[in-house]
Formats: structure tokens, C-alpha cells, sequence
């Protein structure tokens, strides 16, 4: 048992290092670095802006999608090396945000479904951050249920024709592209009357407008497509094939190693320590200890999983499930610490101001953004399916709409 | 990065493991259970002759000589059997405190009578409530001589030897402690078994009257050495802990997958699958820092100090955790003595207090964790 790097892993850590250390914007790293609980603040740039930039030099310098194949953008790297590269990136990988859903979702879909002309015309340009891709999978009407989306393509001549609406797109307002699941069969059962699709973003037909959201950012948005042609080369996968496709997508989505996920302990362990309260530093308090350090340990917890996992990496290995508890323990978490933080300020914890007295509003903000972390990409409910059904082995929920055809299942609640 | 435990160390928990499958069933853990048998002779016995009461044991003190690695592996296997033997008490606590400690001579006398399972030791440290403090330590030792009263002592009523919390000093500082090796066999001591949540391992008080005594390190260097013992026995009881969640949990997974209720079974209903699902994730996060912990105490690791208290809060939330939800997915049979699930509960609440209770741990991690910023 050791944490140490084998020789070969040494020697790409120290590549990856002296490439970063020479090309990083290292203008932006004191700003990226006080970016925390998952929110970037750059006073004077744009996120997509400047991430475009630092994307495009890792493609030229060959660091980006780093485990795609070479032919594609990549550089054909082991799933270890990829881990190593996020290690040494650092903050800087937090420039990477408006290109993560393209990279591991997006990317390996087309990777994997795509014509070989598609593979070469859009994978490297989606690597070297040119284009951006966002993923339009979640309806008004199907969040968790993802199956049962009601947007229609329809087959004219070469063409598919689009008509209906997805909703939480991330990014989609500054994307070139788009993952699309749509439904082209609705006489028979759900799953098997989808299909996926690849669109550019600024066809005609297609709407994106912000949702406000309940703490008052705006990073979603709904996308509306009214008579959008898709031309049939752009399908991936089979017709009525779209579920299964879709399942590629999301078993990518879970085997990024969430290494980024962000607890709250650090912001939480420094506040309590420079609080006073009444009788003292609030790190002093019995309570404040208490949580503070069940806190610390299931963060600490989180953190030795994920090195677990890139142990079996390391090794070569698959990774065991144990990495699916990340999103639904630091979710969580998040919520009660920012909470909890706010009661210790008593009364003035109401203040949203970003002054001194409230930590610059952090764990407001945190309060208020943190029910997203236990929705998106999977909520807490369906993760706990996931590890029963898939880590557990218990049986899969009565599903009672299985066998209908899609046009019969009740659409009303009452 | 290699954070996981080697092929040999994983052959030997399967080795483990059928091992005390075969030894340690759910029945044999009953008769001590019942109160048939302070603990369970034969398989001391059977755990001395596979070599591991002495695997960490060097081999030149009669030990196997394999190291802290391979104890957690055994660790873990003991936590999963419920093993009503007094493992921990013996290896985790007196024999850590011997090799930390002890001299050429003593570690002669005792360290191969452990490995052979012909002595059983264990750590007179509290003496009633509290956690462990300086402070807390009334039992006066003058001349060689021992006055006082330890309760409770784990295993004390079964034990040969013990090492002895006792104070040398008034000053008000941790230098007042020091640690004494006492004979239980000899005179000056009287021992009374206590009744205790988990019956499976006995608890005892016990009087120590002009009792005679020999240092165990230098004099005022108890707490130190304390401290040392307990954040080694903190990572070794997390493995135990971290055995007995993973069983508790199977226990509940199987149990939802046999029963029906409603027409189906009862691992259907999200109710049920949510919280097997979040007994999943406790056991994990315990699992994970306890290998931390392993790490740490097998390379002797400066972070040492805080892996054992994360390892430590994680591992008995866990098994706490497991050990009630499991009787919970069982419903009305999990509450019958004939069913298994009790002796695990009883096993996690008795553990989560044996080296000083949740709180105290809390508030090392605390303190710990801010001397490493402030460093």
C-alpha cells in the first residue's frame, strides 16, 4: 500500500508539470484559486472566454480529452494518465467547465455511434474547445424519467424533423452543438421508440432561452425546436436504437472520477476557526466540533475512495462501484454545512451582502445553489437506485408503463 | 498509487475468512453469547495455531513477523465473524503497548505468550465515566505498588496480564501518567466481571490493593505511550468495525431480497432499497479511511494522528449505522433474540465506546486537524 507514482506515472506527472507550469495563465490562478464550492468568479473575463483559450493551447500542445484516441484530438492516454493530468492542472482545471459535458459525454457518444467522416470532421475541434457541445436529454415532463420524452423527429425524405422542448441545458446558450434524444415512434413502449441525434445549435428552428433559477443565476436554459432539420448522417445509432445510445452517454458520465466534487470541509473548517461566538472561537464550541469533524471524515472518506479507484486505474483494473457515492455524499453535505454555517452567524446570517461579516456570501450562495448539486446529473433518489439496484443487487422498481405504448401512458397526475 | 492491499495480504483475509467461517458461525458466537462461556476457548486457540494473534508480532518475539497490513486484513475478517475472543483487548491494545514500550525483557515475557495464545492481555485505562484524560486517571502507583479501581476493563476477567494507567504525579500535567505492567495472576488484585451491552466480550472491573507492578516505559511517558496505543488500536478497531458493517449490511441485502411482502420483495420498495443504498455509502466512506488509517500505521506516518481519528468517527458511524438499519429492513424477526442482527448491534454500541466514545474522537480530529493548518 502506497501512494507513490510508478516510474512511468512519475515520468508523464513531470511532463504534464513543466508543460503546465510553462503555458498556464497563471494571471488568473490567485482568482481561480479563491473560487470555491463550485463557483468561478473572474472579475474581468468570461469563464467561456478564457477556458476557450486555455483549451485550445492544450490541444495544440496535445493535453487535451487526453484519453482520446490521437486520431481524434487526444493523445492516447491510459485512464491513469488522465487522473494525473487533473492532479497537476489544478485550478486551472477549472477553466475546463463549459467543455466538460462535450468531453465526457458528447465526445464518447459520437466516438462511439459516429460515421468515421463525423469521428474526423467533429471530435478535434470539439477537443480543441472550437466548437463547444451541450446535451439535450431532460424534458419538462422527463427529468428522472428520462424515457419518457415527448420531443417528435420525424422522418421527411434524408431529414428528421424536430419539434418540442428539452430543459436544464447546460451551456446551451453558448454552444455550437448539441446531443439529442428524441422520440421517433410513440405507438410502442417508451424505450424503444427513441432515437439520438447530433444538431448544430444554430439551426433555424432552434430557441434557447435562460431559465432564472431559484438563486437567481441563470446557467441553464430551456432549448425549444420548432420544424428543425436534422439530416439523417447525423443519427447515432440505430433508429428506435436511442436508449441504448443514450445509456453510453451516461455510463461515461459516471466513470469520470468525480476528483473535482467539492465538500465545503475547507470553507467550513477555516470559518468556524476564525468565528467568535459568544464564549470563543467556534471551532472551540462542542457542537460546532462534533459536525465539524463528521464533516472532515466523510470528506476525507470521499477523498480515499477516489484514490481507491485510481488505485484499480493504476493497476489497469475496472474501477469497483464504489466511486458512484461521490455526487450524493458531497451533495448533501454541502447543503447541511452551508446551513449550519449560517446558523452560527445567527440573525446576520439572513445577509446576502458579500462583506466581511458574511464570509463574502459564500455559504449564502452555497445555501442557495446547493439543491441543484442533489438534482443534477442524477438525483439523490435515483443515485440510491443506482447503488442498490446495480451495487446491492436488489430488484429493479415495478416499472408500470413498461409494456405500454408510449401514446397510451396518463400524462396527468389528476 | 497502490492504495489497496497487496495479493498476499487479500490470500490471507480469504484464509481469514474460512477460517472463521468454518470456526466462528453464528452459533459459536452464541454460547458465549448466552453466557455459557466467558469466550470462546477453541477458537483462541485455533487463532494462535494459523499465526494470527502474533502477525504483527515480530518473529524474533515469537510472531509472524508480517506487519500492521496484514493485522487489518485479519482485523476486518474478526469485525465480519462477531469473533467473541478477546482479540482486540490482547492484540490491538497490550501487545501494541509492548512493542511501543516495552523492554528487551518484557517483551520477551509476554509478546510470545500472546503470539501462542497462551497469555491474554488487555488495557486497564478508565475508571468510570469519561473519556480518556490525564485527569480522569485516579489510580495511584507508589513504590511499585498499585492502589485503585479500573472499570471497565475490557476482558478483564479472562485476562493474564494488563497494562495499567496510573498516576505518578500531581502537577496537573500529562507527565503525571505512567504505564505499569501488572500480573492479574499475582496478588493485590480482585477482579468482578460486569454485565455489558455485548455479552460477546466481557467487561470486568478491577481492584488493584498493594498490588505489585513493574513500569512499562519510562516513568511520566504513560500518556505518550497512551496516546500512541489508542490512535494504533483506533485504526485496527475501524477494520473490525468496517467487517461488522459490511456483514450487517449483507445480513439487511439478503434479508430484503428473500422476504415478500405486498407481493413482492421487500427489496423492491425504494423505502427499503434507499437505505440499504445509504448503509452502502457509510461502509464505504469507513472503508476508505480505514485504509488511510492502514497506511499510516504501517509506515508509522506523521499523519498518523489524524487518519486514526477519521478512520476511527467513520468506521463507528458505519457500523452503528449498519447494525440498526439492519434490524429496521428485518422488521418485527430482526428484534427476536433467535436472529442474528442484535448481536451485531450490540457489537457496533459496545465498540463505539470501547477506546474512548464518538465525541472524544470528534474532538481529536478537531484538534488534530488544526495542528496540521497551523503547521
Amino acid at each position: 500500500m502506497n501512494f507513490d507514482d510508478t516510474p512511468q506515472e512519475a515520468a508523464f506527472r513531470e511532463t504534464a508539470r513543466k508543460w503546465i507550469d510553462a503555458n498556464a495563465p497563471k494571471e488568473l490562478q490567485a482568482e481561480l484559486s479563491k473560487s470555491s464550492l463550485g463557483r468561478i468568479r473572474l472579475a474581468n473575463h468570461d469563464i467561456v472566454d478564457v477556458g476557450k483559450a486555455w483549451q485550445k493551447k492544450k490541444f495544440e500542445g496535445n493535453w487535451a480529452c487526453l484519453h482520446w484516441p490521437r486520431e481524434y484530438g487526444g493523445r492516447g492516454a491510459t485512464p491513469i494518465e488522465k487522473v494525473i493530468w487533473q492532479q497537476e492542472e489544478g485550478v486551472y482545471g477549472k477553466l475546463t467547465q463549459p467543455f466538460q459535458i462535450g468531453e465526457g459525454m458528447c465526445g464518447p457518444t459520437v466516438m462511439a455511434f459516429g460515421s468515421e467522416d463525423a469521428k474526423r470532421r467533429y471530435l478535434p475541434k470539439l477537443a480543441s474547445g472550437e466548437e463547444i457541445w451541450c446535451q439535450l436529454f431532460s424534458e419538462p415532463a422527463a427529468g428522472s424519467d428520462v424515457a419518457g420524452l415527448r420531443t417528435r423527429a420525424e422522418k421527411k425524405g434524408d431529414n428528421w424533423v424536430v419539434n418540442g422542448q428539452k430543459i436544464w441545458t447546460s451551456g446551451a446558450h453558448y454552444s455550437d452543438y448539441g446531443l439529442l434524444i428524441a422520440r421517433t415512434d410513440p405507438n410502442v413502449p417508451k424505450h424503444k421508440g427513441l432515437t439520438m441525434f447530433f444538431l448544430n445549435m444554430k439551426s433555424p428552428g432552434v430557441e434557447v432561452r435562460p431559465i432564472k433559477q431559484a438563486n437567481g443565476m441563470q446557467e441553464f436554459n430551456e432549448v425549444y425546436f420548432t420544424d428543425v432539420v436534422i439530416p439523417d448522417s447525423q443519427r447515432l445509432g440505430a433508429v428506435g436504437d436511442g436508449w441504448s445510445v443514450s445509456l453510453t452517454t451516461l455510463m461515461n458520465e459516471r466513470m469520470s472520477i468525480g476528483a473535482r466534487l467539492a465538500t465545503g470541509v475547507p470553507e467550513m473548517f477555516e470559518f468556524c476557526s476564525n468565528l467568535m461566538l459568544e464564549d470563543g472561537v467556534a471551532i472551540d464550541d462542542r457542537a460546532v466540533r462534533s459536525k465539524l469533524a463528521s464533516w472532515a471524515a466523510k470528506s476525507s472518506g470521499l477523498k480515499y475512495t477516489s484514490y481507491r479507484t485510481i488505485s484499480a486505474l493504476s493497476k489497469g483494473e475496472r474501477p469497483g462501484p464504489e466511486n458512484s457515492i461521490g455526487k450524493l455524499v458531497s451533495g448533501m453535505m454541502l447543503q447541511d454545512i452551508a446551513t449550519y454555517a449560517m446558523d452560527l452567524q445567527g440573525a446576520a446570517g439572513v445577509l446576502t451582502g458579500s462583506d466581511e461579516e458574511t464570509v463574502q456570501g459564500q455559504f449564502q450562495q452555497m445555501l442557495l445553489s446547493s439543491p441543484s448539486m442533489r438534482i443534477a446529473g442524477g438525483t439523490d433518489e435515483i443515485l440510491r437506485n443506482i447503488i442498490a439496484e446495480r451495487v446491492l443487487g436488489l430488484p429493479g422498481d415495478i416499472r408500470v408503463d413498461k409494456d405500454v405504448p408510449y401514446n397510451k401512458i396518463p400524462t396527468k397526475g389528476r | 498509487m497502490n492504495f489497496d492491499f497487496s495479493d498476499d495480504q487479500k490470500q490471507l483475509r480469504d484464509q481469514a475468512r474460512k477460517f472463521l467461517a468454518e470456526k466462528c458461525s453464528p452459533k459459536a458466537v452464541r454460547v458465549v453469547l448466552d453466557g455459557k462461556a466467558p469466550y470462546d476457548k477453541e477458537l483462541w486457540k485455533g487463532l494462535a495455531e494459523m499465526g494470527f494473534l502474533g502477525v504483527a508480532i515480530p518473529e524474533e518475539f515469537g510472531g509472524a513477523g508480517a506487519g500492521h497490513l496484514e493485522l487489518c486484513v485479519i482485523a476486518e475478517e474478526m469485525g465480519r465473524a462477531n469473533a467473541p475472543v478477546p482479540f482486540s483487548s490482547t492484540v490491538y491494545l497490550a501487545a501494541e503497548a509492548l512493542l511501543i514500550a516495552g523492554s528487551d525483557v518484557q517483551k520477551k515475557k509476554w509478546l510470545p505468550a500472546i503470539a501462542a495464545g497462551e497469555a491474554i492481555g488487555t488495557l486497564a485505562l478508565f475508571e468510570g465515566k469519561g473519556n480518556p484524560s490525564p485527569k480522569n486517571i485516579k489510580l495511584m502507583a507508589a513504590n511499585g505498588t498499585l492502589n485503585g479501581v479500573k472499570k471497565p476493563v475490557a476482558d478483564g476477567a479472562i485476562a493474564d496480564f494488563a497494562v495499567v494507567a496510573a498516576r505518578t504525579g500531581s502537577s496537573g500535567r500529562e507527565s503525571d501518567i505512567s504505564l505499569f505492567l501488572v500480573d492479574l495472576k499475582a496478588g493485590g488484585v480482585e477482579v468482578k466481571n460486569l454485565t455489558n451491552l455485548d455479552p460477546t466480550r466481557s467487561q470486568a472491573e478491577i481492584t488493584f490493593t498493594n498490588c505489585k507492578a513493574e513500569l512499562l516505559g519510562a516513568a511520566g511517558e504513560g500518556w505518550s505511550i497512551l496516546t500512541q496505543v489508542l490512535d494504533r488500536a483506533a485504526v485496527l478497531c475501524a477494520f473490525e468495525q468496517v467487517g461488522g458493517a459490511d456483514r450487517a449490511l449483507e445480513m439487511g441485502r439478503d434479508y430484503a431480497l428473500d422476504r415478500i411482502a405486498f407481493g413482492r420483495q421487500i427489496g423492491s420498495f425504494q423505502a427499503v432499497k434507499h437505505m440499504l443504498a445509504d448503509m452502502y455509502v457509510s461502509a464505504t466512506l469507513a472503508r476508505s479511511n480505514s485504509y488511510y488509517g492502514a497506511w499510516a500505521l504501517s509506515t508509522n506516518a506523521a499523519e498518523l494522528p489524524e487518519a486514526a481519528a477519521a478512520a476511527r468517527i467513520s468506521a463507528t458511524q458505519a457500523f452503528q449505522h449498519c447494525a440498526k438499519n439492519n434490524i429496521q429492513v428485518h422488521g418485527g424477526m430482526g428484534f427476536t433474540w433467535e436472529f442474528d442482527c442484535h448481536m451485531y448491534y450490540r457489537r457496533a454500541n459496545a465498540m463505539a465506546l470501547g477506546l474512548g466514545s464518538l465525541s472524544y474522537w470528534e474532538d481529536q480530529l478537531i484538534d488534530r486537524m488544526r495542528k496540521k493548518n497551523a503547521a
